[in-house]
């Protein structure tokens, strides 16, 4: 196994094979959301695998670094990389959705080793999160909370409230991934409802913006670890991502928000991961 | 002769039967007996946090901040936020109590207190004032008269009314020391002091506060005063009524209905509540199923109610002791038992000739 950190070379490849557990649950399970786990699969890596300070072995450990996906129904990213990480064996993944599974079709913290937060409903996580950071604040811990939100999820009017307190409490122990992939369940974001000027809006809560390439591992990479050291100001990473990046067919096509592809798709979709990144 | 009353303090028995019941006996908002008793657990216990939304000054939370600033957050007027933060809170293994008005706590921030509390079953503590028509003349929008039945529908809820500002603090430190999601519900107005500190407070578990073999009563919250009142009214009549303080709607103490329904056969229930779902509701659940019997509820029927004071607006709607008694006569008129020994319902007057007339042809026509 793979020793964590990785280097970024050894990240591109884990992303290829999280990516590849993605198309595959979501098939067998015949039923997910592709689009936005595809799209946030790099930030999730980097912080899985090189970035936050976790123990497979122990989940519950409280010194840990908390993470939530507040874009819950992106899931099969987050049970990969837990799958891949070592939380729980990876047999699980065909699971997904299935009665009895450990693996919900959101997630629910007291089912899923690693899960810090049960989600789905959106616009809770990043307050869950908040909740978290002021804690660690408050019991002087070093613990650092991770939430990625979905730029659809951010119409959600709690995303707002949630931003303003955190700059209020200059929570600096709290970093936000805004996953940026223009698309939502219906159409496109910026038309069903516009969120520009993005970046202005969140420095105008308060907040330090950093706006990355989504899918370069080095940018990822790098911002997520200048967030960690940055002080008295919260952090967003202003991720612009590709909704369905990796699979040629799904990339930028809202249809493939939350539909399953089915085999002949899957292995389409597998063959392309594996030639773009699993050959690294 | 030996008193009926459990628990309730002698002042109160004596000042049952008055008129200024309200005006003479110590009285206090239940919010404020709440704030006391965050303060004292504050002090016990670090781990206790206190989160705000804008009415803290109402609810005095501001003695928790001023005693533990470190450990108390006003979110503003965000209760969406307020309640997921304290579900984050909750998985670090602080306690919060999240405090505001109850139509915010169980309506505004309904999906985080569903998706984020109660369906992870995380240690939140929702406390919220101004619950049932008691803020009188805030009017409607702030007067929570269906937060109880909502809170109920929830899985894994635990609902607690308290009565009086001695029980109210006895529920806030249960609750502490209950692990998992808690709603507590608290007056806007003030509520006499009913208990003395012997009050056996213990969640799910009802109180028998005056012994009764007639018909019983249970109530919650603000309506058990009201439903001593009643018990006073109908003892006149020589009826003798067990009141049982009711205190947490959920779990309901099952037992204690069956035994109740068993000992006198008739049961009233009083409510500051919409009927529909509330304490009503459940006991005439748990009778249906397991021991029928001839049942009333009293509580805020189909309708929003209006602005005015506190006693005015719940006697208007139904909720004083004068609507308990008649619910009470109406159980008593249909419990096989005491039939014939209570007079029968007089025969609906007709409002007019013309309606009399109507009904006699429509009788005929049957014939």
């Amino acid at each position: 196994m793979t020793q964590t950190p990785m280097t970024i070379e050894e990240l591109k490849r884990m992303a290829g094979i999280i990516r590849c557990d993605i198309i595959e649950m979501i098939c067998t399970a015949g039923a997910g959301h592709p689009g936005g786990s595809l799209s946030a699969t790099d930030v999730v890596t980097a912080l899985y695998f090189r970035v936050m300070r976790v123990d497979p072995k122990n989940p519950g450990w409280p010194e840990r670094d908390r993470f939530i996906l507040s874009k819950g129904h992106a899931c099969p990213v987050w049970y990969a990389a837990l799958a891949e990480r070592g939380y729980f064996d990876k047999a699980h993944l065909s699971t997904l959705r299935r009665l009895n599974s450990i693996l919900q079709g959101h997630p629910d913290m007291h089912k899923t080793p690693g899960v810090d937060m049960t989600v789905g409903s959106l616009g809770h996580g990043m307050s869950a999160g908040l909740g978290m950071a002021m804690s660690a604040r408050m019991r002087k811990k070093d613990y650092h909370t991770w939430v990625v939100v979905g730029d659809g999820e951010s119409q959600e009017g709690s995303i707002w409230e949630c931003a303003m307190a955190t700059a209020k409490w200059k929570l600096d122990n709290f970093t936000v991934i805004l996953d940026r992939n223009h698309l939502q369940n219906d159409f496109c974001v910026d038309d069903e409802m516009p969120i520009e000027p993005v970046a202005d809006k969140w420095r105008a809560f308060g907040w330090y913006v950093d706006a990355i390439d989504g899918h370069s591992m080095e940018q990822v990479v790098a911002a997520l670890e200048a967030a960690r050291e940055r002080k008295g100001i919260p952090t967003l990473i202003l991720a612009e991502t590709v909704k369905g990046k990796g699979v040629s067919f799904m990339e930028n096509v809202a249809d493939w928000h939350g539909k399953a592809p089915c085999q002949a798709e899957a292995d389409k979709a597998l063959d392309e991961i594996r030639r773009c990144y699993c050959e690294i | 002769m030996k008193s009926k009353y459990r628990y309730v303090l002698p002042e109160i028995q004596t000042l049952l039967t008055s008129k200024d019941l309200f005006a003479k006996a110590k009285s206090e908002p239940t919010r404020y007996s709440y704030a006391d008793a965050l303060l004292a657990l504050g002090e016990q216990n670090p781990d206790v946090v206190s989160l705000d939304a804008d009415v803290s000054k109402s609810m005095k939370t501001t003695l928790f901040a001023a005693k533990f600033p470190e450990r108390s957050f006003n979110f503003g007027i965000a209760e969406q936020n307020m309640m997921a933060a304290a579900a984050g809170m909750a998985t670090t293994g602080l306690i919060p109590f999240a405090n505001t008005y109850a139509v915010f706590a169980s309506m505004r921030a309904l999906d985080m207190v569903r998706n984020s509390i109660h369906y992870p079953r995380l240690n939140v503590k929702i406390a919220a004032s101004h619950s049932g028509i008691t803020p009188g003349p805030d009017g409607v929008t702030h007067q929570a008269q269906e937060d109880l039945s909502i809170m109920r529908a929830l899985a894994g809820s635990t609902v607690i009314a308290p009565a009086d500002p001695t029980s109210t603090r006895m529920a806030v430190h249960a609750a502490a020391a209950y692990n998992g999601p808690v709603y507590l519900s608290f007056t806007r107005d003030p509520v006499p002091v009913l208990y003395d500190e012997s009050f056996p407070f213990k969640i799910g578990k009802a109180v028998v506060v005056r012994e009764g073999k007639d018909a019983a009563i249970f109530a919650n919250r603000d309506l058990v005063v009201q439903a001593l009142m009643a018990a006073e009214l109908l003892a006149k009549k020589g009826i003798d009524v067990r009141v049982i303080d009711c205190h947490t709607l959920k779990p309901l103490d099952e037992p204690m209905v069956l035994k109740a329904a068993r000992d006198t056969g008739a049961l009233v229930t009083a409510e500051n509540n919409i009927i529909y779902g509330g304490l009503g509701s459940a006991v005439a659940e748990l009778l249906v199923e397991k021991f029928p019997i001839p049942m009333k509820r009293v509580g805020v029927g189909n309708t929003f109610a209006e602005s005015g004071p506190y006693l005015e607006v719940i006697d208007k709607y139904g909720l004083t002791a004068r609507h308990i008694v008649k619910a009470v006569n109406d159980v008593l008129r249909r419990k096989p038992a005491v039939q014939g020994k209570l007079p029968a319902k007089p025969p609906a007057q007709p409002k007019s000739k013309a309606t009399s007339s109507k009904v006699k042809a429509k009788l005929r026509r049957r014939r």
